[in-house]
């Protein structure tokens, strides 16, 4: 009985430590959501980067000397580097976005975090890096009869230490109380004479110092790797969502539960405890939309929606290039070689995604982080069946939008519940929860490996035919989401994403009409996800991935998501322009970051955007 | 005129495709209480944002303290002394009344410097909730904090948005003497008003604005003693 209670007690102990780490990096992520609204991607890169300094410079400290000083000084000096990137970041970027669409903000951000992994591997390479033992504390406590590290214990001590520094920084100060008024209502404090610039550029500073000392303080107990920045940056956006975006004591309380449900969930659900973690979250979300400690936010007010204003027909011109371009898609078999006929066939599946996505983005303002999930799960269904059932690929296909619509209702029923950033919040949970079951369900999704195998019936064996069959499929769901757009249903969905409150009192259901086109959406990207699997031949995780979804919102952004048939344009220049690069350089995350960064900034109203106020301009209009 | 320390001239602003303000110009004299009167929409309220470089003016020029002003971000117009007490308040509600005060102070200009002390004579309401969140006070009392966290930045003139609006009339007197009281401290003040009564008690000057434009532009007493003056401008 007793060997048992000690063991529960080393198991809480250990989830205290995770909890206190987890803390201390979410909540300079909420901290910095509170004053500048931005949702920072690159917060987990800023982690990362803690932990790739700390490892370059206290072992370098430590052969001055060992001892436990020197170790914690090289944390400080590591997690004060960081905070100097974060001040970067703050002047070179986020200065310029804080008034555009949050959409856009997301994307920026994770720009920044494609361009830092490159950049981490490139100085440090792309073999993992292991930190050193901290002095002082590399010895067991026995507690009970357990062992239990001392480093651990430390750790346990500095989540609440850290949370007491805050309370006292943001009471105590002028700084403080500044950006906790700025954090209610920024522009107030302008008018009353505080410079807002200096403030966010304390904020950034501020949180990505907190990242950074969360990361450099994990040397002694992970290695540092180029992929610790996505993983952790999914676990912090939950803590801060379940703590309530903004508030530091929300985060503390998340982090928490979240240790302890990971804990004790490890010991009951071996397999799946971030599937554990993400429930946690959408149940909290169900319950409290707006997190534990979270106020709700002011609704967004803007003069202008982003989006599809109004959706117009074709003019004569614009017929025209369409029938151009639809005699490129299936002449293209007779003058290119098969790569280009591959890239093309690639390209009308990546169109119906991304179309799909500007359905939900462009019309309905719901605005999907995880729109991958349902093109891989589409393609997962389609795989499985057709390797483990044996099932031909037609009823494979027809599965395919079934199980994407499937998935989008089950998950679109919490989503559509929740608003602007903390809905895009949960369609990654949601994202992360399907891309964690088909990597971690080895037996049945093959894991990491996917499985291979996955081919088309015989007629369409070739790749020619393959893409006949593509071609007639994906033209056919563009024009049937095309025509949902300007069916009453569709503008519907607009008359909601521009205000809730008066479709509503017009009569218009908005939950149900959003669900609906939630379902829909995610039905059309399953289409494209099974057509996808079996122009690979095979089907793994990456296809439900954040970086994919990201891709998909790059191309409706490239496209303009202000513009109906924009996201078909905006696939087929994205995944050209992606095919031709990538083969170039090593450094293909580094362009595609910068480009994406740039598109924001420059272009935020995509190629779309620049035909239609091109156009405005030669018929002397005002664009 | 030399002790002119707001001047107005052929101001526009609007908030997208909308035009709101075709050319407001108006002059504030140092010391002095002005009202902007007008309707619901007339453009009060923008007038005074647009002042304050919260809504970037469009065209026109506005001169504070002999400095051209327009076009500058508002905390800069705010660090050169012209305060800004908004429409809804906009007191910052998790905080406390003497964090508020503490996010208005500024460094003050030549005179004696506005201390809590001092604003606690003024507002006596608000000197027992200190450590009150101002999230649990009345809108009277939130009212006062705006004024009392605005004067923390010791300005020269103060843009007071609708101070009337949806107050008790026992605390609409102590709002009226409190504008007084800023005119006695020689700090002039341009408020926006739809109660006449209100602003013919603390005004010398009016200007009424009418779709974007100024239609009457004189002293509050002559407006308030001819009533068809008044009916004209303000169909009261």
């Amino acid at each position: 009985m007793s060997v048992e209670f000690s063991f529960l007690l080393v198991q809480a102990l250990s989830g205290l430590a995770s909890a206190s780490s987890l803390f201390i990096i979410a909540s300079g992520l909420t901290l910095v959501f509170g004053v500048t609204r931005i949702v920072n991607f690159a917060h987990g890169s800023f982690y990362m980067l803690g932990a790739y300094v700390a490892v370059t410079i206290v072992p370098w400290l430590l052969q001055i000397e060992r001892s436990p000083t020197l170790f914690f000084v090289g944390v400080l000096i590591s997690a004060c580097v960081v905070g100097v990137l974060g001040v970067l970041m703050e002047i070179l970027l986020l200065r310029r976005i804080y008034k555009v669409p949050e959409l856009f903000q997301l994307l920026a951000t994770f720009g920044v975090v494609l361009m830092v992994q490159d950049a981490v591997l490139h100085i440090w390479g792309p073999v993992d890096i292991a930190g050193p033992r901290a002095p002082g504390l590399r010895h067991g406590v026995m507690i009970l009869d357990q062992r239990f590290p001392a480093y651990e214990l430390f750790l346990i001590c500095a989540g609440p230490v850290v949370l007491g520094l805050l309370w006292l920084l943001m009471h105590k100060t002028r700084f403080g109380v500044l950006l906790r008024a700025a954090t209610r209502d920024r522009d107030m404090v302008g008018a009353l004479g505080v410079n807002q610039a200096l403030l966010f550029t304390g904020t950034l500073f501020l949180g990505a110092f907190l990242a950074g000392l969360g990361g450099a303080l994990q040397i002694p107990r992970v290695s540092a790797s180029a992929q610790m920045d996505l993983s952790i940056i999914t676990e912090a956006f939950v803590v801060t969502v379940i703590g309530g975006m903004g508030s530091i004591g929300g985060a503390f309380l998340a982090a928490l539960l979240i240790g302890q449900l990971q804990a004790f969930g490890v010991l009951i659900f071996p397999k799946i405890t971030l599937v554990l973690v993400f429930l946690l979250m959408a149940l909290v979300l169900v319950v409290k939309p707006w997190g534990l400690l979270g106020r709700p936010e002011a609704a967004p007010v803007s003069a202008m929606p982003e989006g599809i204003a109004s959706p117009r027909r074709f003019r004569a011109f614009e017929k025209l290039l369409l029938v151009l371009a639809l005699l490129v898609a299936a002449m293209l078999p007779l003058f290119g070689d098969a790569y280009a006929v591959k890239v093309a066939t690639e390209v009308l599946i990546f169109a119906l995604a991304a179309f799909s996505l500007n359905f939900l983005v462009g019309n309905g303002g719901i605005v999907s982080f995880g729109h991958a999930a349902y093109f891989g799960l589409g393609a997962y269904a389609s795989g499985l069946l057709v390797t483990k059932l044996g099932m031909p690929m037609e009823p494979a296909l027809i599965a395919a939008p079934l199980a994407g619509g499937f998935f989008a209702a089950l998950f679109g029923f919490f989503i559509v519940r929740l608003q602007g950033i903390y809905l895009a919040m949960l369609t990654l949970a949601f994202a992360q929860i399907a891309y964690a079951v088909c990597f971690q369900w080895v037996e049945v999704t093959g894991g990491d490996n996917g499985i291979v195998g996955v081919w088309p019936a015989p007629w369409v064996a070739s790749r020619i035919a393959y893409h006949y069959l593509v071609l007639v499929v994906a033209v056919l769901g563009i024009f049937a989401l095309r025509h949902v757009i300007y069916a009453p249903f569709g503008a519907s969905l607009r008359a909601a994403r521009d205000s809730a409150a008066r479709a509503e009192a017009i009569g218009i259901d908005v939950r149900a009409h959003r669900w609906l086109g939630f379902t829909i959406a995610g039905a059309a990207a399953g289409l494209a996800g099974g057509l996808y699997a079996f122009s690979k031949g095979s089907i793994d995780p990456t296809l439900l991935g954040i970086p994919l979804s990201v891709d998909f919102l790059a191309m409706i952004l490239l496209g303009g998501m202000q513009s109906v048939m924009g996201p078909v344009l905006g696939a087929a220049a994205f995944h050209s322009i992606k095919d031709v690069f990538m083969p170039l350089t090593d450094h293909w995350r580094f362009f595609l970051g910068a480009s994406i960064i740039a598109l924001v900034l420059i272009f935020p109203r995509g190629l779309g955007g620049a035909y239609a106020s091109l156009r405005a301009r030669f018929a002397g209009g005002a664009p | 005129m030399a002790d002119t320390v707001l001047e107005v001239e052929g101001l526009r602003a609007g908030y997208g495709p909308a035009e709101i303000l075709f050319g407001i110009s108006l002059k504030l004299a140092r010391g002095e209480v002005a009202a902007l009167m007008g309707r619901n929409g007339a453009g009060k309220s923008t007038t005074l944002k647009a002042i304050m470089g919260l809504l970037p003016p469009r065209a026109g020029q506005v001169r504070f303290a002999g400095q051209e002003i327009a076009g500058l971000p508002a905390f800069r117009i705010a660090r050169l002394g012209l305060g800004y007490v908004p429409e809804d308040r906009r007191v910052f509600t998790d905080l406390t009344v003497a964090e508020n005060l503490e996010v208005g102070r500024r460094a003050a200009r030549g005179h004696a410097a506005w201390t809590p002390e001092r604003l606690f004579e003024i507002f006596p309401n608000l000197a027992a909730m200190r450590g009150r969140r101002a999230a649990a006070m009345s809108g009277g009392e939130q009212q006062m904090l705006a004024i009392a966290r605005t004067l923390m930045g010791n300005p020269e003139a103060v843009l007071l948005d609708e101070p009337s609006e949806g107050l008790a009339p026992v605390i609409l007197e102590l709002m009226a003497d409190a504008v007084l009281r800023m005119k006695r401290e020689g700090i002039a003040v341009l408020l926006s008003e739809q109660n006449f009564d209100f602003a013919a008690a603390v005004a010398d000057r009016a200007y009424v604005i009418e779709r974007g434009e100024i239609r009457y532009d004189g002293s509050m007493a002559a407006l308030d003693a001819d009533p068809a003056l008044r009916a004209q401008h303000l169909a009261l």
